[in-house]
């Protein structure tokens, strides 16, 4: 547990530090809000509307897409690091993988899923 | 001793020799959803995918029987799929209740206009899940296997997108079973932490020959698992999903989960518990004790104040999770070939009342109570005949499978010397006899209030299939079980860890 006690010190730290800075620059610093001083900051913008507007469930469609092909990376790179080590074994168990991933990708293409309207 | 072929699971060959069941399933899944990409129009569009269903299952059943004929057994350790009876035994219970649903779906997807043949897709899939969930010798297969099952199952409870009622209940089951993920993760991660292995002989092995018996990270992580596994088989206090997933999603779906979901989830529960954590018995026993009491007299109490049937069966479906669970509790292979029995019998009995909902009625299904089935006998004989058998042996009388499945399961009981939980148990399917019996009473003993009443009931084609052979086979479970019985024994006597060598023994090495 020892060893655990620089970690728990640089915790306290953070934490004080950040409460201090917050508290510090409430009670030291001068506000006079004004109507234009208070709207939420969109890189200079007048803000246009509404945050909670509703998003096209497109959105979604894609994103989630966009999830299976991302994943499909995520387990690519650690087999192409290994590649060598994991020989023909590591390569017919990928081609698997992505014969199943390819199986989904086509039926979300000949269903629509890619076509935006 | 083993008798049979021994497989060398650790090489690949031995591998696609044991996955042959799950392979054949997966294949099918993919050759669904390719036909559903192309072909998703026509009612004979949607009979193809369920066809190939059907032809997939059955060849996946026949693989499953050759593997048990065959006597195939692993050699040593099984790194990550086993191949014994006890998961065989439970194969054929969840690939029985998946080809029933196909059957009974059928007909309903048409008539509810479920135009979607990725509805068999993910049922395959589902139940490719469900196979690796029985199949798997290590919790992160197991993990794995329920995943696959639960994202399937989610998907199918909201495949009726007309229904707000089956986006509720698909909604609740995603965020309540990704709730149970999560315990059920942070239990092998535990495990994981206190053992330094995920597979489930080995882990036995470490608690023995590092005497981790009383070690609260291990205990810890079974008692996270205990909680996510009893998230997945719907034991009370973690049943609080069900109800609502169960009554909103379309009646073949919840037939599936209520049969199949609940068997792979006991399957995989019962190894894990036999295996793994057979050296920490007591512990989980006692868990196991008191979930079972709470289960069973929980889910009859309320299923006894419901007058919707389609809710009533889903609280039935709870308490006899009770029963299931009271089959682990004496930690025993006698109760592992109870619960092998019970799976059976329990998947018959409810995949054919979930028949009959399913059949009463467009939109009818919901909101059909008990009053109207009055007079059913008269209009319908077949049907209530049918009824009254699933009902009668839901509640254990004597003659169905039902009474033989508690029979079994009181005996595992008795000899484990819990006469307590025996006690519970039958006062439990008393109770349950107030909810079965008044339906049989209005079918049998009420006048139809019209002349035209009961005729939206319709059990047409492969339903009626599903509901002669479930009644059928109940009724010859239930007189003459020994068949059924010596596989649930061979199943149950696999559940037997692999002992460590002790210290002296090793010493004289």
């Amino acid at each position: 547990m020892r060893q655990y006690i620089p970690l728990v010190l640089l915790t306290g730290f953070v934490i004080l530090n950040a409460a201090a800075i917050l508290v510090g620059s409430h009670l030291l610093s001068p506000t006079r809000p004004t109507a234009v001083k208070s709207t939420p900051y969109e890189s200079g913008m007048p803000p246009l509307g509404d945050t909670r507007q509703r998003f096209s469930v497109k959105f979604y469609l894609i994103a989630m897409l966009f999830i299976v092909f991302d994943i499909e990376t995520v387990f690519m790179i650690p087999w192409a690091v290994t590649f060598r080590q994991l020989g023909l074994f590591g390569l017919i168990e990928m081609l698997v993988f992505i014969v199943i991933l390819l199986v989904g990708y086509v039926y979300a293409w000949k269903r629509g899923a890619l076509e935006w309207e | 001793m083993i008798s049979g072929v021994v497989l060398d699971l650790s090489n690949i060959l031995g591998v696609l020799i044991a996955l042959r069941p799950e392979i054949i399933i997966t294949l099918a899944a993919l050759a669904v959803t390719v036909l559903a990409a192309w072909r998703h129009k026509t009612v004979d569009d949607r009979q193809t995918a369920a066809w190939v269903t059907i032809i997939a299952l059955a060849v996946a059943q026949g693989s499953v029987g050759f593997l048990w004929y065959q006597g195939y057994h692993p050699f040593g350790v099984s790194p990550m799929v086993t191949v014994d009876y006890f998961r065989l035994a439970s194969a054929t219970i969840i690939l029985l209740g998946a080809l029933l649903t196909v059957l009974l779906s059928l007909s309903y997807v048409e008539r509810e206009r479920l135009w979607a043949p990725e509805y068999y897709a993910l049922l395959l899939l589902a139940v490719a899940g469900m196979l690796f969930m029985a199949a798997g010798s290590d919790l992160v297969t197991i993990f794995l296997g329920l995943e696959l099952m639960s994202v399937s199952v989610y998907v199918l409870a909201g495949i009726n997108r007309r229904s707000q009622h089956s986006a509720e209940a698909a909604l609740k089951y995603f965020l309540l079973g990704a709730f149970a993920s999560a315990f059920l993760l942070y239990g092998i991660a535990l495990t994981y932490g206190a053992t330094g292995t995920t597979n489930l002989l080995l882990i036995n092995f470490q608690v023995q020959s590092l005497a981790l018996q009383s070690n609260v990270m291990l205990l810890l992580g079974l008692g996270l698992l205990l909680v996510g596994f009893g998230f997945k088989v719907a034991a009370v206090p973690f049943h609080m999903w069900a109800p609502d997933v169960y009554d909103g999603a379309p009646t073949p779906v919840t037939a599936f989960m209520a049969a199949g979901v609940k068997a792979a989830g006991f399957a995989a529960l019962a190894r894990v518990l036999l295996t793994a954590f057979i050296s920490v018995a007591p512990v989980w026993q006692e868990a196991l004790w008191w979930l079972a009491a709470v289960t069973m007299i929980a889910g009859n109490l309320v299923a006894l104040a419901q007058r919707n049937i389609k809710r009533m069966l889903a609280y039935s479906s709870i308490a006899h999770a009770g029963y299931l669970l009271a089959a682990l509790a004496p930690g025993t292979v006698v109760g592992a070939a109870a619960l092998l029995f019970y799976g059976l019998a329990y998947t018959l009995m409810t995949l054919g009342a979930f028949t009959v909902l399913a059949g009463a009625g467009r939109d009818g299904e919901r909101t059909l109570k008990v009053d109207d089935l009055a007079g059913l006998a008269e209009r319908r004989p077949w049907v209530a005949a049918a009824l009254t058998v699933f009902l009668l042996s839901l509640l254990g009388f004597p003659g169905t499978a039902g009474f033989m499945g508690k029979w079994y399961i009181l005996q595992a009981i008795v000899d484990a010397r819990q006469i307590t939980l025996a006690v519970v148990l039958v006062a439990a399917s008393v109770i349950s006899a107030g909810y079965y019996l008044p339906i049989i009473m209005a079918m049998y003993m009420k006048p139809a209030p019209s002349a035209d009443s009961h005729a939206g009931v319709q059990v047409v084609g492969a339903a009626r299939w599903v509901l002669g052979v479930t009644a059928i086979l109940l009724v010859l479970f239930g007189v003459w079980p020994n068949a059924a019985m010596n596989l649930a024994q061979r199943g149950g006597s696999d559940l037997r860890p692999i002992r460590a060598p002790s210290a002296q023994e090793e010493h004289q090495h």
